[in-house]
């Protein structure tokens, strides 16, 4: 049995900066790498794979620079990976993620358990897990904090706004993971410098026989206005606590 | 007549999504409906804004499973010639939206922040790129599926009483079975109605000295809240009390932020709060670019001070 793992390409979120005056993001010569809560489902494949075998497969979509990308999925311990390019999958929306997942997973022979993590580090959508599992037929459990998986069932347990929830389900499902389920691992160098060397298969949106579509137009996307006042008192000079409770009750948000 | 409806697992934020749906309703010129499923009191549904609930209480409803749920909620619409489906943006809301819209070959927008009728579009907004941008959308699709946040729409009283539609739903039993269930309910407070939050993160270096915070907390009659790497990787808090993208959104009138550096994973939880204070030792912090008072300085050595300041 095989694993396949989703991973999404983003820009690194923590090099995210914003433009003061246009309060727009500035995205150019910003690194890719794959989302935090995608290591995670990749960490919980490598851990599945190797009690019960069979490889992990990264499957993703994305720009040219995915075949760069995508090492740190095959460091972090994923046998092989299948890559969809396209120039049009930036900004695309779940719906046409989810169809060019769905038809790169559909060359995999023998898959039991298709995980991803329960959102995109950049849109969060949450989307493209049920989507896969409606395209492909199969059932489907999100928001996995514990993973099981023992004689061709999964056992989990979801964490859901007001229960835990503890289910079972026949492979193959597709099941999405929260950041709680592990702590992934660092790949070591040797891991790294092997990555390059794994196994890829690339291909075009056209040899899938995909239309990119979309189904969503973006108007705006602009940092919220923070109008604050920013009034900062220095530790240490008498008056630090006695000037912020004063500017505080100024503004009748609390009494003495 | 074509028509919005409404479904939430949860009936008190189906009632909300109805209230804005019957706002939604009257400017696009589209009818109210709801799907009253599964274990959904239909009573409760008939004075709130819509002019049809369809009630289904098929065997295969009587547990939440997203695969069945979105079949069930497509055969309705069929039935109910949506043009818009608002579902609500839980956990289960989500993944049902997402699983629907695929199933009707509909867009699907999830926690949607605001939704309003633009030039006879219903434009939505949501976060982005992890929540340092806000992204006003519309969905292009003749059917469209949104996931609103709670919260989004009052519910209402409406004189008109809904006419209640039993429908036959041809439905098979889902193949994911639910062994256990465990509430969380017990201690739950609530994060996003609190006045104050003080909220803690990783300044904090041992779990005993969240007490400083939750004196500090009570002084001001608000509650403790946290960054989410103290709920899930120490474990001090339970998940309950998260502020931030993959947690809870809060609008107090007064937020303290002590001991939080002020990624935007956090802020983007707080940062509708009229009034941002922040604690901290690093005067490059990011939060000071979202506070309105600060004390650059050792929490340690400030928040007591603060609370004796206060207690007066």
């Amino acid at each position: 049995m095989n694993i396949i793992v989703c991973v999404k390409q983003t820009v690194d979120l923590q090099q995210v900066r914003i433009r003061k005056e246009t309060r727009e993001p500035v995205l150019d010569n910003i690194p890719l790498t794959i989302g935090n809560i995608d290591k995670n489902a990749l960490e919980e494949a490598v851990r599945i794979r190797d009690k019960v075998g069979g490889k992990v497969i990264a499957v993703s979509a994305g720009s040219e620079q995915l075949t760069d990308t995508i090492k740190e999925a095959l460091a972090m311990g994923a046998d092989e990976a299948i890559l969809v390019i396209s120039t049009e999958f930036e900004g695309a929306d779940s719906g046409a993620a989810a169809a060019a997942l769905a038809q790169a997973i559909k060359r995999v022979e023998d898959y039991g358990i298709i995980l991803l993590g329960e959102g995109s580090a950049d849109n969060y959508s949450g989307q493209v897990g049920p989507r896969l599992a409606e395209i492909l037929d199969l059932p489907q459990v999100t928001y996995v904090s514990s993973l099981e998986v023992e004689n061709g069932t999964i056992k989990a347990v979801r964490n859901l706004d007001d229960c835990f929830e503890t289910v079972e389900v026949g492979v193959p499902a597709v099941v999405s993971v929260v950041s709680e389920i592990n702590e992934p691992r660092i790949p070591s160098v040797t891991q790294i410098l092997k990555a390059g060397k794994k196994p890829k298969q690339v291909f075009k949106p056209e040899d899938l026989g995909i239309e990119i579509t979309r189904s969503i137009t973006t108007l705006s996307n602009l940092a919220p206005d923070q109008d604050r006042k920013r009034i900062l008192f220095q530790e240490g000079t008498d008056k630090d606590v006695a000037s912020l409770v004063s500017a505080l009750e100024a503004e009748g948000l609390v009494r003495r | 007549m074509a028509a919005i409806l409404v479904f939430s697992e949860r009936d008190d934020i189906a009632w909300q999504l109805l209230g804005k749906a019957a706002e939604l309703g009257r400017e696009m010129g589209l009818g109210v409906a709801a799907a009253a499923l599964g274990s959904a009191d239909p009573g409760g549904y008939a004075n709130r804004g819509a002019q049809k609930v369809y009630i289904s209480k098929n065997e295969q409803l009587k547990t939440f499973e997203a695969s069945v749920y979105a079949e069930a909620l497509s055969q309705v619409a069929k039935q109910a010639d949506a043009a818009v489906i608002l579902i609500g943006s839980t956990r289960r809301g989500k993944e049902l939206a997402g699983r629907l819209a695929q199933k009707l070959g509909a867009g699907c927008i999830s926690d949607a922040g605001s939704l309003e009728v633009k030039d006879g579009r219903l434009v939505c907004t949501r976060n982005a790129l992890g929540g340092a941008t806000v992204a006003t959308q519309t969905i292009t699709t003749e059917l469209q599926v949104i996931a609103v946040s709670p919260g989004l729409g009052e519910p209402i009283e409406s004189p008109e009483t809904a006419e209640m539609v039993e429908v036959e739903l041809a439905l098979k039993p889902s193949a994911v079975k639910v062994i256990a269930r465990s509430e969380k309910g017990q201690g739950a407070v609530d994060i996003e109605g609190a006045e104050v939050l003080v909220c803690v993160g990783k300044g904090f270096t041992r779990q005993e000295d969240l007490k400083m915070a939750e004196e500090l907390a009570e002084v001001l009659g608000g509650l403790v809240a946290c960054t989410k790497p103290l709920a899930t990787d120490e474990k001090w808090l339970p998940e309950d009390r998260v502020i931030g993208l993959s947690g809870k959104s809060g609008k107090p009138n007064l937020a303290i932020c002590l001991g939080i550096s002020g990624q935007v994973q956090f802020t983007v939880g707080i940062r509708d709060a009229k009034t941002i204070v922040a604690v901290n030792q690093d005067p490059n912090a990011f939060i000071w670019q979202m506070a309105d008072y600060g004390i650059v300085g050792d929490l340690y050595e400030v928040v007591p001070r603060l609370t004796a300041a206060l207690k007066g």
